[in-house]
């Protein structure tokens, strides 16, 4: 018998996989997105779990609009990285100091 | 332990592995490539909280564009990866901090308090003949229609800004096809007619 805590759990462990991975790969922006995808699919996780144990749909249309912005998300970071690449030859975080933030 | 237990053991471990591959792999590609295990494996999980839907949206939509879309963007920028990974020991002990700091507040939250009452749910057996797709659709066209027109919208957005930041302006020397002029011209601009005198025999 799987419980619910079973799977907010795994969610949780995702979820701090991804924060974990924007702490250690802070140069690298694809890595940054790609943690940041990991962290929408945690969410993603303790949406439909809640959803199929308390009988709600409405979790899963939440997951399915996340969904949406998620792609959305990934399809502009990938261009402005292009542009990015494109324009200065590097994708190093450190790098891009060109507004001294 | 039944058999879905197991289930879900294996698909978890195999998720977790791929996550803790994910942020720690030298070579971007194999990033990309292990993300795309670790959906893999969550579609399968969906599948086991009877998400069929949304496990598939996710296998189509995740593995079949957006990590397409990763790949090609990994592979066709032409990276040095020495320079990215020379903080990767230092920040290293930060990162592990903060992320075993955070997974042990949830695991307390979620495990010892009441807070959710989470034993008290168990996973609703849908009937033989339940469609998820079908319950999705019916509230997806009917209550949450607004929503639904809204990501259209945003989609739409994230298309053209797409485009648009990547789209490059080609050099003045290229030359271009006009179509409205080419639909404009006259029979007068193309052939001109010489009016000269016949040869005249010698």
């Amino acid at each position: 018998m799987i419980t619910l805590t079973d799977y907010l759990l795994l969610g949780a462990i995702l979820f701090c996989l991804s924060v974990a991975g924007i702490f250690i790969n802070r140069k690298n922006v694809i890595i940054l997105l790609m943690s940041i995808e990991l962290m929408l699919l945690a969410v993603n996780f303790n949406f439909i779990a809640f959803s199929a144990f308390m009988n709600d749909t409405a979790g899963q249309i939440f997951v399915f609009f996340i969904l949406t912005v998620a792609a959305a998300e990934s399809a502009i970071g990938l261009a402005i990285l292009v542009v990015l690449f494109r324009n200065r030859q590097t994708i190093n975080v450190t790098d891009l100091d060109t507004m001294r933030g | 332990m039944g058999f879905e237990k197991f289930l879900f053991y294996v698909f978890a471990i195999v998720l977790i592995f791929a996550a803790v591959r994910v942020i720690t792999v030298r070579n971007s590609v194999h990033a990309a490539l292990f993300l795309v295990l670790a959906f893999f494996n969550s579609a399968a999980l969906w599948m086991l909280l009877q998400a069929e839907f949304l496990a598939i949206t996710l296998v189509l939509v995740y593995v079949g564009a957006v990590m397409v879309l990763f790949l090609f963007v990994v592979m066709m920028l032409d990276i040095n990866l020495a320079p990215l990974r020379e903080g990767f020991i230092k920040y290293l002990p930060v990162g592990a901090a903060v992320g075993l700091i955070i997974v042990v507040e949830m695991g307390l939250v979620e495990v010892h308090s009441r807070l959710f009452a989470a034993e008290q749910y168990h996973l609703i057996q849908q009937p033989a003949g339940y469609s998820n797709t079908k319950v999705l659709g019916e509230a997806l066209y009917t209550v949450y229609v607004y929503p639904f027109e809204i990501a259209a919208v945003i989609l739409l957005v994230a298309i053209i800004a797409a485009i648009a930041l990547t789209m490059r302006k080609r050099p003045e020397t290229t030359k271009y096809q006009d179509p409205a002029q080419q639909v404009l011209v006259k029979r007068g601009d193309r052939i001109r007619l010489v009016k000269m005198p016949a040869e005249k025999k010698l």
